[in-house]
């Protein structure tokens, strides 16, 4: 008896999710029910601040949003020329090492890479446990709806979720399998594209995802390459929610093997055996042979390497930037009020990373498609990759950082110290001899 | 003296650099901070963090260190003249500074450690006669008692017209 209720129960959940998510999904269209969740969400989150601000015993200096004002200390810019050859001519003197003492010194308490790699900080508090780091008990009624909203994360939308992404994933497998059988038309391709998206869709929603798209008019077409900055691996189903890429990577086992196996019949996503990602020439090439070919998808590459916090842009792989073809920039900007889309994968592995993505609010972020670029004449994959790394950053409001994203893991290249010491014997010696 | 949320940012800023999570830092934690990396002397700087034969240093030593840079200015608003001398006095600001370049800590700079300190900051670009003589030319013009050594008072004195007060010290947003 009780297992005949648990299974009428069971039907009537899967046929409400189906009929209130996956069939609009597989439509395109949206009965606005995400839009109700945000708007509550917003309004409770306002007030939260409020109360927060309130409850303040000392009244709070005006925080600035902005990642500047977070900063503890004022760093000095002053360049190493100017600063010790200031003093003096071409000689050397005991108050040289200050400048250098200063530097490290300040590097100590807060340098500009290492922050990246964990996430940004909030200005306010947002109602999770994970972002209550500088926020203190406040009030009861603030802890009630806290408590509220554990409950409502981790027994309603966490289920419902988690039921949503199996419902996505399978039906991108078994989707994309089917399509795959079909002989090579345009039938198929349409058929690959409705499927593609479909199941990107029901993903996004798996996420409670609120994406705002800015200049759809300069969405990538055909036989280009699409370009963006890199914060999470849901990166690219925020991107294939709105239009159809060709994904580059490499192949992996398990679950993600499976997805890879089936959409590559469907589709020609390009996937690289491990061997074949170290010979760059190989990747080059085939790649562009893929660009080559007009009516294949537009390609989407993160030439970050590695995730961001979202704060910045970090070195691009010229690698990307030396195939040819149209560049279509593309700038993501997440909301972290909401959640934190920015995976540390030196600190949680993917499990652990979608779990906490799955307990947050919601995913909000704007998405700005940017006018196409080409490498100018004269200008070689190191200055395009700068040049488009800029606009991306400038467009997304994210700040421009020279360091390269392996720093997460890898030790920093000698050259830049020995630069400096370059520097700083210049400044001693001038042609050979001594001042 | 330091406020209290100056101590809770420094804390928070000494944890996220404490990879191994056990309450203290390595020297391969401060090495870990690329622009630290590429300082020309941060094995120097790194090792006035930790005290004679110690690899690891707790929060209390990392604060005693960093507070060798707070502003002159602070100590104003806290003029205890009967109390031992900060940290950040002009005297122990220099004094930090000598530190960096006595290697052996015999409280005398010798040609050779000052040479040594000179090559960490050239690194290959100046050969090791051009650094000779501009280690001779320093130390001959510092050096008051002629033993071919700087003490601490001949230091003072080479710096005296130097602003150390505001070219060692960090100035702190909030």
């Amino acid at each position: 008896e009780l297992g005949w209720l648990a299974a009428r129960l069971g039907a009537a959940w899967l046929s409400l999710v189906f009929a209130l998510i996956v069939l609009p999904s597989a439509l395109g269209v949206s009965l606005g029910i995400s839009e109700a969740y945000m708007w509550v969400l917003v309004k409770t989150l306002e007030w939260a601040t409020i109360r927060i601000q309130k409850g303040a015993k000392k009244p709070q200096p005006q925080m600035q949003k902005t990642a500047a004002a977070n900063g503890i200390i004022e760093r000095d810019e002053t360049p190493m020329e100017k600063e010790i050859a200031g003093l003096h001519r071409m000689e050397f003197h005991f108050s040289d090492i200050f400048y250098f003492c200063r530097k490290g010194f300040e590097a100590i308490v807060e340098d500009e890479v290492t922050q990246r790699f964990s996430s940004e900080e909030l200005v306010s508090w947002n109602l999770l446990t994970r972002t209550n780091v500088n926020f203190h008990y406040i009030s009861l009624r603030l802890t009630v709806v806290w408590v509220i909203g554990v409950i409502v994360r981790y027994c309603f939308l966490l289920p419902l979720r988690f039921t949503l992404a199996a419902i996505g994933i399978t039906s991108m497998i078994v989707g994309t399998t089917v399509v795959g059988q079909l002989p090579n038309s345009s039938v198929k391709d349409y058929l690959s594209e409705v499927v593609h998206l479909t199941c990107s869709r029901i993903l996004v929603r798996a996420l409670s995802g609120t994406i705002h798209y800015h200049n759809k008019e300069n969405k990538p077409k055909k036989g280009g390459i699409c370009v963006a900055n890199h914060t999470s691996p849901i990166d690219a189903i925020i991107l294939t929610n709105d239009g159809c890429y060709a994904m580059v990577g490499q192949v992996h086992g398990g679950l993600m093997g499976i997805i890879q196996r089936a959409t590559v019949k469907a589709c020609p996503h390009v996937w690289f055996e491990r061997s074949e990602m170290k010979d760059r020439h190989l990747v080059t090439k085939r790649l562009r042979e893929h660009v080559a070919d007009k009516n294949k998808l537009p390609i989407l590459i993160f030439p970050e390497g590695t995730c961001i916090n979202n704060t910045s842009v970090m070195m691009f792989r010229k690698g990307s930037f030396e195939i040819g073809g149209t560049i279509y920039p593309v700038a993501i900007k997440y909301d972290p009020q909401f959640g934190d889309a920015f995976w540390n994968s030196s600190k949680y592995n993917i499990v652990s990373y979608l779990l906490r993505i799955m307990t947050s609010w919601a995913i909000v972020c704007d998405v700005w498609y940017m006018p196409p670029m080409v490498r100018k004449e004269g200008e070689d994959a190191v200055q395009f990759a700068n040049r488009v790394r800029s606009a991306i950053a400038r467009q997304g409001g994210l700040t421009e950082l020279p360091w390269d994203g392996g720093l997460k893991r890898a030790k920093v290249k000698d050259s830049f110290k020995e630069e400096q010491q370059k520097n700083y014997s210049k400044m001693l010696v001038r042609n050979g001899s001594v001042g | 003296s330091v406020s209290h949320s100056q101590i809770t940012r420094l804390y928070s800023r000494f944890t996220s650099l404490d990879k191994g999570e056990n309450g203290t830092l390595s020297r391969e934690d401060f090495q870990r901070i690329p622009e630290l990396a590429i300082n020309p002397l941060g094995d120097r700087i790194i090792n006035a963090f930790f005290s004679e034969g110690e690899d690891q240093v707790n929060f209390r030593g990392f604060m005693r260190t960093l507070a060798h840079f707070r502003p002159i200015e602070d100590n104003e608003k806290s003029k205890d003249q009967n109390g031992p001398e900060p940290l950040n006095s002009r005297s122990n600001k220099l004094h930090f500074a000598f530190r960096l370049y006595d290697l052996d800590k015999d409280d005398k700079i010798s040609r050779d450690e000052l040479l040594q300190v000179l090559r960490m900051m050239v690194g290959v670009n100046i050969s090791d006669e051009q650094l000779g003589s501009i280690a001779d030319r320093t130390i001959q013009e510092a050096d008051q008692d002629g033993d071919c050594a700087i003490s601490f008072a001949e230091f003072v004195k080479v710096l005296e017209k130097v602003d150390v007060e505001q070219k060692m010290s960090i100035r702190f947003l909030h």
